[in-house]
């Protein structure tokens, strides 16, 4: 054969990034705040993750196998997915809901949609907010290095008027309660920071949403200290980076992951003073994950020369 | 007729005219009784009664009732025969009677019925008005055993009431739900369209003659393509 005359159609430019490649960046980047959850919350977080990475892995396989699809597993996302998942999950959870939860997330929202990319919401969100409402209220109980709020988390102590001596070391380290990979705000940033300079995401959801966040609730509380507990108290960080910018669900343009940012952290302060949930960051972006056709809608860029609508 | 497509009349209602999967109708009992399996059994059986009496009655019937009042008449129809299955299963069974509640009276306003009225009972003869009463009804309990299974099983860990050792303590209380009984609602009809595709018989798409409303709809100077855009169906 000779290949020199080989000619395709555009585009040309050729890129070695492929799915694989991001998937692997983000499980890098989500390591720090895995090793720092395992950490504070010990040794049963690295069961959970197990479980929930592992039945992802496994449904994914037999999915792709029941309805004849090229086997996707090679890519790593529903490993990302099963270790995303488990990240919001307390470490004490009982198994069984982990491995419903992981399969319910990797066949329900992402295969029987169509796979990877053709899902319509963040699998790992969904599946979480399908376990909150499927199993009631997460397990709560005491973990080894947190003991001074060794069961509710900052935000049902904040719920219910207290106030707790917060410190904003622990907030930042997250020793605090929590899921297991939500409380290491620090760690989930040097992920964020990682992802952002391999050009994995972008920078604009995850600032404005957290940003949002953090002005919305000074808005309501008017008191700074308070409004920072509030931000690093629940799953903001971990929401904002790294399920705020799956591409698949949410906006394209930038101004569209901005207007995704800014109403996320608006929806979630509404849901936790209002709502009847302590926390709303996976509602927030699920809802967003819903509107974003539409964002991308309006945020579309007309070619040059295009027709003007 | 020959007897082929007699059987046809009854079985079509199975799967590729099934009611609930595929006709999108009655989908009010469909979410509301499915969450035992003897609610949806009952709830079945009592809407086959009633589907395969009326469907007689009106198919009898068909050449008297004037064409501009004839819901109304349908709906005086199924309603007396409803209101014959509540008494008798108050009567006889009031364990059941108790447990369908509500849903029992509004057999009346089942979409499933008034629909096969409409378009099967009201254009053709007794017999075979009675054998899609038959297939229409048995359709319609197939989809809910169905739902009601995976909703009992998995939702209660009971199967017909009874416990099951392991999934008892594993329960996905979700699924008895509302929410959760809309997700199984969706999983099954994609199931069923797929099997509908294996098979060779993409899903039917349906013209305004299938459709109940069509009257109105033409009234209001609706187009056959106006409503071919809106999918699914109405209740």
């Amino acid at each position: 054969m000779n290949k020199q005359l080989h000619i395709s159609v555009s585009p040309h430019i050729y890129s070695k990034t492929n799915t694989q490649k991001i998937m692997l960046d983000v499980i890098i980047a989500l390591l720090p705040a895995t090793a720092v959850g395992t950490w504070i919350f010990g040794l049963r977080s690295l069961a959970v993750i197990a479980v929930s990475v592992c039945c992802a892995v496994i449904s994914e396989f037999l999915f792709d196998l029941a309805v004849k699809k090229p086997n996707t597993i090679s890519d790593l996302s529903a490993v990302v997915t099963g270790l995303l998942l488990a990240l919001t999950l307390p470490a004490n959870i009982p198994l069984w809901q982990v491995g419903v939860g992981a399969v319910f997330s990797i066949v329900i929202i992402k295969g029987v949609f169509g796979g990877i990319g053709q899902n319509f919401a963040n699998p790992a969100i969904t599946g979480r907010i399908f376990m909150l409402i499927a199993f009631g209220e997460m397990a709560k109980g005491a973990f080894p290095r947190v003991d001074t709020v060794s069961s509710a988390t900052p935000l049902a102590v904040l719920e219910e008027g207290g106030k707790a001596g917060f410190d904003l070391v622990d907030m930042l380290i997250g020793t605090h309660g929590g899921a297991i990979g939500e409380t290491a705000t620090l760690a989930l940033v040097a992920g964020g920071i990682y992802l952002i300079a391999r050009k994995v995401i972008m920078f604009h959801t995850p600032v404005c949403f957290i940003a949002t966040v953090f002005l919305f609730t000074l808005i309501l509380t008017g008191d700074p200290y308070t409004a920072l507990l509030y931000t690093m108290g629940g799953g903001v960080f971990i929401g904002a980076i790294f399920m705020a910018t799956d591409y698949a669900t949410t906006p394209v343009m930038p101004l569209g992951k901005v207007i995704f940012g800014v109403l996320a952290g608006i929806i979630t302060v509404l849901i936790r003073f209002y709502g009847s949930y302590p926390e709303g960051v996976s509602f927030a972006i699920l809802l967003l994950n819903i509107l974003t056709p539409y964002i991308d809608r309006w945020t579309a860029k007309k070619p040059f020369g295009g027709d003007v609508k | 007729m020959d007897k082929n497509s007699k059987l046809s009349v009854v079985t079509k209602g199975f799967l590729k005219e099934n009611p609930v999967f595929v006709l999108v109708l009655g989908t009010c009992p469909t979410i509301a009784v499915t969450t035992g399996l003897v609610g949806a059994v009952s709830m079945g059986l009592a809407a086959t009664a009633v589907l395969i009496c009326s469907n007689l009655v009106i198919s009898l019937l068909r050449n008297i009732i004037p064409d501009k009042v004839r819901i109304p008449c349908f709906i005086v129809i199924i309603a007396g025969f409803v209101t014959l299955v509540q008494m008798l299963m108050h009567a006889y069974l009031p364990d059941l009677y108790e447990l369908l509640g509500i849903y029992l009276a509004l057999i009346t306003v089942n979409c499933i019925i008034l629909g096969r009225a409409e378009m099967f009972a009201s254009k053709n003869r007794p017999l075979d008005s009675v054998l899609d009463g038959l297939g229409m009804g048995l359709g319609f309990t197939i989809a809910l055993i169905c739902m009601a299974l995976i909703r009992e099983v998995f939702g209660k860990g009971q199967i017909w009431g009874v416990d099951i050792p392991f999934l008892k303590d594993h329960t996905i209380g979700f699924l008895t739900k509302s929410p959760g009984g809309f997700l199984v609602f969706g999983l099954l009809i994609a199931l069923s369209t797929v099997i509908a595709a294996k098979q060779g018989k993409p899903a039917p798409k349906l013209g305004c003659a299938q459709c109940p409303q069509a009257g109105i709809c033409r009234s209001a100077g609706v187009t056959d393509d106006d409503c071919a855009k809106t999918e699914g169906g109405n209740d």
